[in-house]
């Protein structure tokens, strides 16, 4: 077996700097420390998972600087090397933004001549939040996507080759039809599945802000920047970045996209220094982005630039009998999810739920039957289970004819405006009832919801709910 | 009688609020500038979560918590329910008070 030279080694990487450099383009998050768990060096990953800088995290003990659970769960680092050999571990971790970022830890012994532990290296790689829902067992899915119709059984097809493209990809349809999950599958499919998967809303961020989230900032860029900040593009390096809502990205924000996807290198806002992001850019949006073009809101190079490949996820009033596959998906889902022994519909619900036009799609079912496990208290949810909007709905219009996904050129589907508002209230009702059957104590309300206090808690603070 | 709440980690700042079993209540009371009384108890959470640290901050009127990396939803309750919360801090608990007590404390500072 070959054996490494000390003497080449010193050569490729004669001081500390040009070790940081061949680490800051790792896309795992890497830290050199001493056998007493001293952070000695890290990358730039590193300190972009834990969103502090590198002069405050050097010198530091790697369970201050990381916040890890794991520095509680048996780390060798601190319990003692018991057994010299790597460890790995998921775990979850803290930033400095508090976030909870979910994570697969590696720690491997640096041992001395004597087979002394000198230190170790850890190395940290995000992992998805979530795991497979329950219930998906037996029915068609990919993922958390569940569909037995032609037109979603072509997309289930389709996602492995895309998968393994680092080609954009376009993502349209209407709210609530799994866009999202859409993206994650592609990415959770693709080489790229150990790196991280980072989703950015570019609607839900006032336009002066959201340069910075995506392509970060330098130390005094502006005032207030007392700190780096890497943005999301150098958070996705090695991974998946996935723009969500892109039709709400300003002009000028378009312009840096599109010099990102021709060169792949970003410059942080007053930087001069630009940084090389090997990031996958997948984008999804429910506006028509062809007729944004014509009214000179949305540039027409950058929709070119991201239509390389399109996938149109189907309403689900189009998906024939795949609103059946997802009630009962649903149904068993949250079963198990509440504890709950509920078998089914009754004959009357189930035509209730069959003629109703869902224009919230999927997202809109899911919560209709967790609000209906919720508040039945049988075997069967009966029409009473149901929101009382149902009622009052309109029936569903007959299937009209999906476009055929193409190029730009391609006239988009019909988009329908989200009945968002229409299932804030329903909510809202949800929290006043328990609230009221409980006679106003919180915990037990958010028993009978299934939630969290804190979830009741953040819901009441949303409704305005005292 | 104001009253500060510091998770802990033998005599250091816990680096996480929902994973400190041991949390820290200090009373204080200043007379002048310099001299006023100061009570500490330590209390020991049967199961350590961000939940349980929260109800002892409430339950105990507590104006001030101090921690290291705690969780948004956690942080929103605490300032939520008027409570003061200096997080990002950590370094050893006693560098720590005596920073809090001269006004010196604030948001991301490291006393290692």
């Amino acid at each position: 077996m070959p054996t490494l030279d000390p003497a080449i080694l010193k050569w490729l990487l004669p001081d500390t700097d040009s070790l940081t450099d061949l680490l800051d383009e790792l896309p795992l998050g890497v830290a050199v420390m001493g056998w007493d768990g001293t952070l000695l060096a890290v990358n730039k990953t590193y300190e972009t998972l834990t969103g502090a800088d590198r002069q405050s995290l050097v010198g530091l003990k790697c369970l201050h600087g990381l916040r890890c659970d794991y520095c509680f769960k048996g780390c060798p680092v601190l319990a003692g090397w018991k057994k010299v050999d790597a460890r790995s571990a998921e775990a979850n971790i803290i930033s400095r933004n508090r976030n909870k970022v979910y994570v697969r830890l590696t720690i491997s012994p640096i041992l001395g001549d004597k087979g002394e532990v000198r230190g170790a290296v850890e190395t940290v790689s995000t992992r998805a939040t979530h795991t497979l829902e329950e219930g998906t067992a037996g029915l068609t899915g990919l993922g958390n996507l569940v569909g037995n119709s032609p037109e979603i059984q072509r997309i289930f097809t389709m996602v492995p080759a895309i998968a393994q493209t680092d080609s954009s990809v376009l993502i349209t349809g209407e709210t609530g039809t799994g866009k999202d999950m859409l993206a994650e599958e592609i990415h959770n499919a693709s080489d790229r599945n150990d790196g991280p998967f980072i989703k950015v809303n570019c609607g839900a961020l006032p336009d002066t802000l959201l340069e910075s989230e995506l392509f970060g900032h330098a130390k005094g860029a502006f005032t207030g920047a007392d700190r780096a900040k890497p943005g999301r593009f150098r958070m996705a390096h090695g991974g998946t970045l996935f723009l969500t809502e892109i039709g709400d990205l300003p002009l000028a924000l378009q312009v840096k996209l599109l010099s990102f996807l021709d060169d792949k290198v970003i410059y942080p806002l007053g930087s001069t220094k630009g940084f090389h992001a090997d990031v996958r850019v997948i984008v999804a949006t429910h506006r028509d982005l062809e007729e944004m073009v014509r009214q000179r809101r949305f540039r027409q190079d950058l929709l070119y630039r991201l239509n390389v490949i399109r996938l149109h996820l189907p309403p689900l009033r189009n998906r024939g009998d795949d609103i059946h596959l997802l009630q009962d998906h649903f149904l068993k889902m949250f079963q198990a999810r509440f504890g709950k022994k509920v078998e089914g519909f009754s004959a009357n619900a189930q035509a209730l739920l069959e003629g109703y036009p869902y224009p919230g799609n999927v997202r809109e079912l899911r919560n209709l039957i967790e609000y209906a496990v919720n508040f039945c208290d049988g075997k069967q949810i009966h029409t009473h289970h149901l929101p009382g909007y149902l009622l009052r709905a309109p029936a569903a219009p007959s299937p009209e004819p999906e476009p055929e996904p193409a190029g730009p050129s391609a006239a988009q589907p019909d988009v329908r405006p989200a009945r968002t508002e229409s299932w804030e209230e329903v909510q809202r009702r949800m929290v006043l009832d328990a609230l009221v059957k409980t006679g106003g104590r919180k915990r037990q309300a958010a028993e009978l919801l299934g939630w969290g206090r804190s979830t009741l808690w953040r819901k009441m603070k949303h409704y305005g709910i005292d | 009688m104001e009253k500060i709440l510091i998770p802990l980690l033998d005599s250091d700042v816990a680096p996480r609020f929902d994973l400190a079993t041991d949390v820290l209540v200090v009373s204080f009371s200043r007379e002048t500038l310099t001299m006023g009384t100061i009570k500490e108890k330590v209390v020991v959470l049967n199961n350590a979560s961000s939940e349980a640290a929260c109800r002892l901050a409430l339950s105990e009127n507590v104006r001030t918590v101090i921690c290291a990396g705690i969780e948004a939803e956690y942080h929103d309750f605490l300032t939520w329910k008027g409570i003061k919360v200096l997080d990002d801090v950590c370094g050893p608990v006693d560098l720590v008070l005596e920073s809090y007590l001269t006004d010196a404390l604030e948001k991301g500072m490291c006393f290692y």
